[in-house]
């Protein structure tokens, strides 16, 4: 502390705690609107305090849906979620480190080139070649499935170059002391480097798991069969059909169930989070 | 960038780096080079004829006012976006690193939007913001204000404004403290010791010294707004009302996916791939090095 000047503090923490709630009052208005029934949603004023309803529209959000919709809940879509989130996460892991590994190890014809192809995957986002590799995923056949929503977006040139960096970092002499012992490249891998990764790979999990929880171009475009719908894409559809008749209590149920998931690893998981979102910014 | 000591010569490398070059190649670079060739071509509309054009479809796009228009909009959308949330987050980080207790709570508190899905983020303020239901149009209606973004295509930019900015104002607080933790004390307790009051430290030492973190941060916070913000637009505005929140990345989906134009959509796509490009050198050439955390 540099001087103790006790208005300068009661500001400071004033100022905190105000920009907490404002940033807080989105979900908090959720969680209220998820707890109320239909008939208080349209009256105005809309309430600041939960209601009494909560489990019952949970019910209505997984297993039904909304009314008039198609009765089709959202409990499948919270799976197909996680599956893809999964797939994306731990296949962006381990093709990266299998990458950094041969990279970083090996001295083989075209390593940089294969260094630079990877490399040039972060300058094109999906966004900017949404129709084309569109064409490719359909004809792969891979609409409409958890190959189709995970594979195209597994290539990862962050988490290669921070395996890379990693790896780097891990001295010579382990290499050396392995080789004598009669390892191979495999056993090194996966006795020494695995493990001596570790809190990277899991600080990696994290942030590449909100990254596929939360896709929405991607599955909107490769997804038509309602059975592979994830949570996400769902909430556009919801505001977009609830423009006549809304029945906020489910959309915003709903909403609540596609936010929790991801904001839960991120507040439990926090250094691990901290972690993965600085060393992949490098 | 490689061992001193390695591996003996073999396939192994090959089979290693396989899986990630297969992606890569597939879902990247051939998609990326076929946007590129079908920005030059013009197809009938049955796909069955094509015409070799050359830069027939970028002369359209730079004739088209609608193009134009998404262009500026895009610039004033991510120019307001990062200043806001940017600013917002470089508050409260500097109130973070004063007080002495409980900023850990507060970094908890703050960090969590993070994880929200843009399209979530899109549907918690299109709910506060609805014109029928919504709380603030319900307390600027004493104001004698009403609010309709579904009409007012200003009330609509600044929904998608605020929204994509409370999102990131997460990021950019993390990394605004990361900064201000990093600059030496020393510094600040020779100017508290000449006399410089807490505001004057700020603008002539602090803010100066934050220099990296802030300029690394504009790259970002250009990029997320640029490509990230579509799920919020799809969500809350889809483009509208009459184009009015229309950027470009929306733009490119819109015409591409919904209007099937192909060639000017993939004309679009290559702009958007020059765009990335540039924004990516920047931040790998003047960044990369400068931002300690």
């Amino acid at each position: 502390m540099i001087e103790n000047r006790p208005i300068l503090s009661f500001l400071s923490h004033l100022i905190m705690i105000v920009g907490v709630v404002l940033v807080a009052f989105p979900l908090w208005i959720t969680f209220v609107a998820a707890s109320h029934d239909e008939q208080r949603m349209t009256e105005l004023p809309l309430p600041l305090l939960p209601g009494g309803h909560f489990f019952e529209n949970l019910d209505i959000a997984l297993n039904q849906g909304l009314w008039g919709g198609d009765g089709t809940g959202v409990g499948f879509m919270l799976f197909n979620s996680l599956i893809m989130a999964l797939m994306i996460s731990i296949g962006k892991i381990a093709i990266s480190l299998l990458s950094a590994f041969a990279i970083v190890y090996f001295r083989f014809p075209f390593r940089m080139g294969f260094f630079w192809m990877i490399f040039v995957t972060l300058m094109l986002p999906v966004e900017v070649r949404i129709l084309p590799t569109f064409e490719v995923v359909a004809n792969l056949g891979m609409l409409n499935n958890y190959w189709g929503l995970s594979i195209p977006l597994i290539a990862s040139a962050t988490a290669t170059f921070m395996f890379r960096q990693v790896f780097l970092t891990i001295p010579d002499e382990l290499l050396e002391a392995a080789r004598i012992d009669g390892a191979g490249p495999l056993r090194f891998f996966k006795d020494i480097l695995l493990p001596m990764s570790q809190t990277n790979i899991a600080a990696l999990f994290v942030i590449m798991f909100i990254f596929g929880w939360n896709q929405y171009l991607w599955p909107l475009l490769v997804t038509t069969d309602q059975d592979m719908f994830t949570i996400v894409m769902q909430i556009g559809k919801l505001l977009e059909g609830g423009e006549e008749a809304p029945q906020w209590h489910i959309t915003m149920m709903t909403t609540l169930l596609a936010v929790i998931p991801p904001v839960i690893v991120v507040i439990f998981m926090q250094r691990l989070f901290v972690q993965g979102l600085t060393e992949t910014e490098k | 960038m490689l061992k001193r000591v390695h591996f003996e010569p073999s396939v192994l490398p090959y089979l290693l780096v396989a899986p990630q070059i297969i992606v890569t190649v597939l879902f990247f670079l051939w998609p990326a080079s076929q946007a590129l060739y079908q920005s030059l071509i013009v197809e009938d509309a049955f796909g069955l004829s094509s015409e070799f054009v050359w830069f027939q479809n970028f002369e359209e796009l730079f004739k088209d006012p609608l193009y134009w228009g998404s262009f500026q909009r895009t610039f004033v959308f991510s120019f307001l976006v990062a200043f806001l949330s940017m600013s917002l987050a470089l508050i409260l980080a500097v109130m973070a690193d004063r007080v002495i207790k409980g900023s850990g709570i507060y970094r908890t508190l703050l960090i969590w939007p993070y994880a929200v899905a843009p399209a979530a983020a899109g549907a918690l303020w299109f709910f506060i913001f609805d014109p029928t239901v919504g709380f603030i149009p319900y307390a600027l209606q004493f104001f004698g204000y009403e609010w309709n973004h579904k009409l007012n295509g200003n009330e609509a930019m600044a929904l998608v404004i605020f929204t994509a900015s409370w999102k990131q104002i997460a990021y950019n607080f993390l990394f605004f403290l990361a900064g201000l933790q990093s600059i030496p004390k020393s510094l600040i307790e020779a100017a508290a010791i000449d006399g410089a009051g807490p505001t004057r430290r700020f603008w002539t030492i602090v803010f100066p010294l934050l220099s990296p973190t802030t300029f690394f941060l504009l790259v970002i916070n250009v990029v997320y707004a640029f490509f990230e913000t579509f799920g919020i637009i799809d969500a809350v505005t889809g483009g509208g009302p009459a184009n009015a929140t229309n950027i470009l990345v929306f733009k490119v989906y819109n015409d591409g996916f919904v209007g099937l134009d192909l060639g000017g959509s993939a004309a679009q796509s290559v702009i958007l791939m020059a765009i990335v490009i540039a924004l990516t050198v920047v931040q790998f050439r003047f960044v990369e090095k400068k931002v300690a955390y």
